[in-house]
């Protein structure tokens, strides 16, 4: 396709003999936002992964703004953005450091990295404390400095791996409103995962549902809805995805993930 | 430019933020300095072979360098466990140029407390002669280097801290007493000399001493070869392998 600004084709990713990824195909459109939902242990992150070069698939290809994510990697490097599922920030620096850092590897020329760091800073309400040691930040003001930080180069794709995970409905606001206004304005392509159906339901243009590796439905969320017959993305998600719990697929991110949400309580 | 300052700042910042970590390094250097100078000076100086301090002090310098060159090397495993490592692994700069900053960052770090060691010694009585600093600092920072590489090349194979042990009792503690730092290569039986020659802490050590104006054993044109041969291999496969990380 000739406006698809992802192109997966085949792509399959084995651990040992376990298959976490199984022959996937599909295309993101430029300027769409792209919902990658899935239960616990789907693949997506690991999809994600692969698609941000810190993977080899076991086979098949991708395609990054036209580049091979194996063969061009630092092309594909040039086009994207991410906010990790998993922790990402180095705690012994300030969260100006944090930005810093991102801001010069991502050449963010140096006054508008300044201008859209107390930007996004205030978006998150950490401006304040923005010369505090992330050491010393709740899992919460971490996971806000982890998204204001993926924002702060304007990439043409942008990857979020649950960025709203342990977040108040305040902040989440803001923050997709932010998003969206970047897609608007400036074309940027979102790619992203939640496991908050009526997110997924809000904020994407289109919406692929993968489970134990494989793909099982695509469309848009009012497509999907039609076709399960059912209100809300939710009971849709439930129908395709069935019931049972996928306690004993969770991922290993998963397990830390939950261990970091005792923590915070 | 940018990217690679960037990564070495970050190392120094780490780095003088943790108190804990600077003085604990200074720990064993002085212990070998009170332990070995004042408690085996005088049999040294009875054979003959002169102040043993003179001799003892351009091997605890190497010794400081080498830990905590190794140290930051090794911290990359850190970088891995707390996610950090991502961060940097996706940014649209080339490994080599991250490589590169941190290295460089590593082999500062391990240079200042080099020099921290240094002036202990002198505390302690040291009298070098410093008409050659600037070559001292040379032979310094490429011990820093090729151990900072070093021990990134390792930590890039590990997924964690736990072979860590290992690392330094069967790597890092051999490098050190095989090297010449602690005792004269001089008279020494031939196995010990065959080691010690396969052993680039002792070109470093040899460098570091002679350029101190204490004695060398290898002359210090073949330390700086083989030295410098030795960190560019392994800057270059520590590069390599850090460019296949994956996570
Ligand atoms: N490095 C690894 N080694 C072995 N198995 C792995 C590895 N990484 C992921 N897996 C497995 O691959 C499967 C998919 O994991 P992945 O992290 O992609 O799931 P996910 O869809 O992101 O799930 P979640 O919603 O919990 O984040 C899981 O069963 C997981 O245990
Ligand atoms: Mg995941």
């Amino acid at each position: 396709m000739k406006n698809s600004i992802i192109e997966v084709k085949k792509l399959t990713k084995k651990f040992g003999d376990f298959t976490a990824v199984n022959n996937i195909s599909f295309s993101v459109t430029k300027g769409e936002i792209f919902g990658f939902l899935g239960p616990n242990g789907a693949g997506k992150t690991t999809s994600i992964k692969m698609l941000t070069t810190l993977l080899h698939p076991t086979s098949g290809t991708i395609l990054l703004d036209g580049h091979d994510t194996v063969t061009a990697k630092n092309s594909v490097r040039e086009s994207f953005g991410i906010v990790f599922q998993d922790q990402s920030l180095d705690d012994e620096l300030t969260a100006a450091e944090n930005m810093e850092f991102h801001g010069v590897l991502y050449k963010v020329p140096s006054a508008l990295r300044k201008q859209r760091t107390e930007e996004l800073l205030k978006i998150v309400e950490l401006w304040d404390r923005r010369n505090d040691l992330v050491k010393q930040f709740s899992g919460g003001m971490k996971r806000r400095l982890e998204i204001a930080r993926g924002l702060l180069h304007h990439p043409k794709i942008l990857f979020l791996d649950e960025p709203t995970v342990g977040l108040d409905p305040q902040t989440r606001n803001h923050i997709w409103n932010y998003i969206l206004n970047l897609n608007k304005k400036e074309k940027v392509t979102v790619f992203f995962t939640t496991h908050y159906m009526e997110e997924a339901d809000r904020v994407a243009s289109k919406v692929t549902i993968v489970d134990h590796g494989k793909i099982i439905a695509q469309g848009t969320p009012a497509e999907l809805k039609k076709k399960s017959k059912t209100k809300t993305l939710e009971d849709a998600f439930i129908k395709l995805t069935g019931k049972s719990l996928r306690d004993e697929d969770a991922s290993d991110i998963e397990s830390l993930r939950n261990q970091k949400k005792m923590w915070r309580r | 430019m940018g990217p690679i300052y960037i990564m070495w700042l970050r190392q120094l910042k780490r780095y003088s933020r943790s108190r804990a970590r600077m003085i604990g390094s200074l720990g064993q250097p002085l212990i070998f300095l009170l332990a070995f100078g004042f408690g085996f000076g005088h049999i040294y100086e009875k054979a003959g072979n002169g102040d043993y301090l003179q001799f003892l002090a351009p091997g605890v310098i190497s010794m400081a360098v080498l830990f905590t060159a190794v140290f930051s090397g090794i911290e990359l495993i850190w970088d891995r466990q707390f996610g950090f490592l991502k961060e940097t692994l996706v940014a649209p700069v080339s490994r080599l140029n991250i490589m590169i900053g941190r290295t460089l960052g590593g082999a500062t770090v391990a240079m200042l407390q080099g020099t921290i060691v240094l002036i202990i010694s002198l505390l302690f009585g040291f009298r070098p002669d410093f008409q050659s600093i600037l070559i001292s600092l040379l032979f310094m920072f490429l011990i820093a280097l090729l151990f900072t590489a070093l021990g990134t090349a390792l930590a890039s194979q590990l997924n964690d801290m736990q072979s860590f042990p290992l690392i330094m009792n069967f790597l890092v503690m051999p490098l050190f007493f095989f090297s010449g730092a602690i005792f004269p290569l001089k008279g020494v039986t031939p196995i010990l000399t065959i080691v010690a020659s396969c052993n680039p802490l002792a070109y470093g050590v040899d460098g570091l001493r002679a350029s101190f104006g204490g004695d060398s054993f290898y002359g210090m044109g073949m330390d700086f070869l083989v030295l410098g041969l030795f960190s560019a291999f392994f800057v270059a496969l520590g590069s390599y392998l850090f460019s296949k990380i994956e996570i």
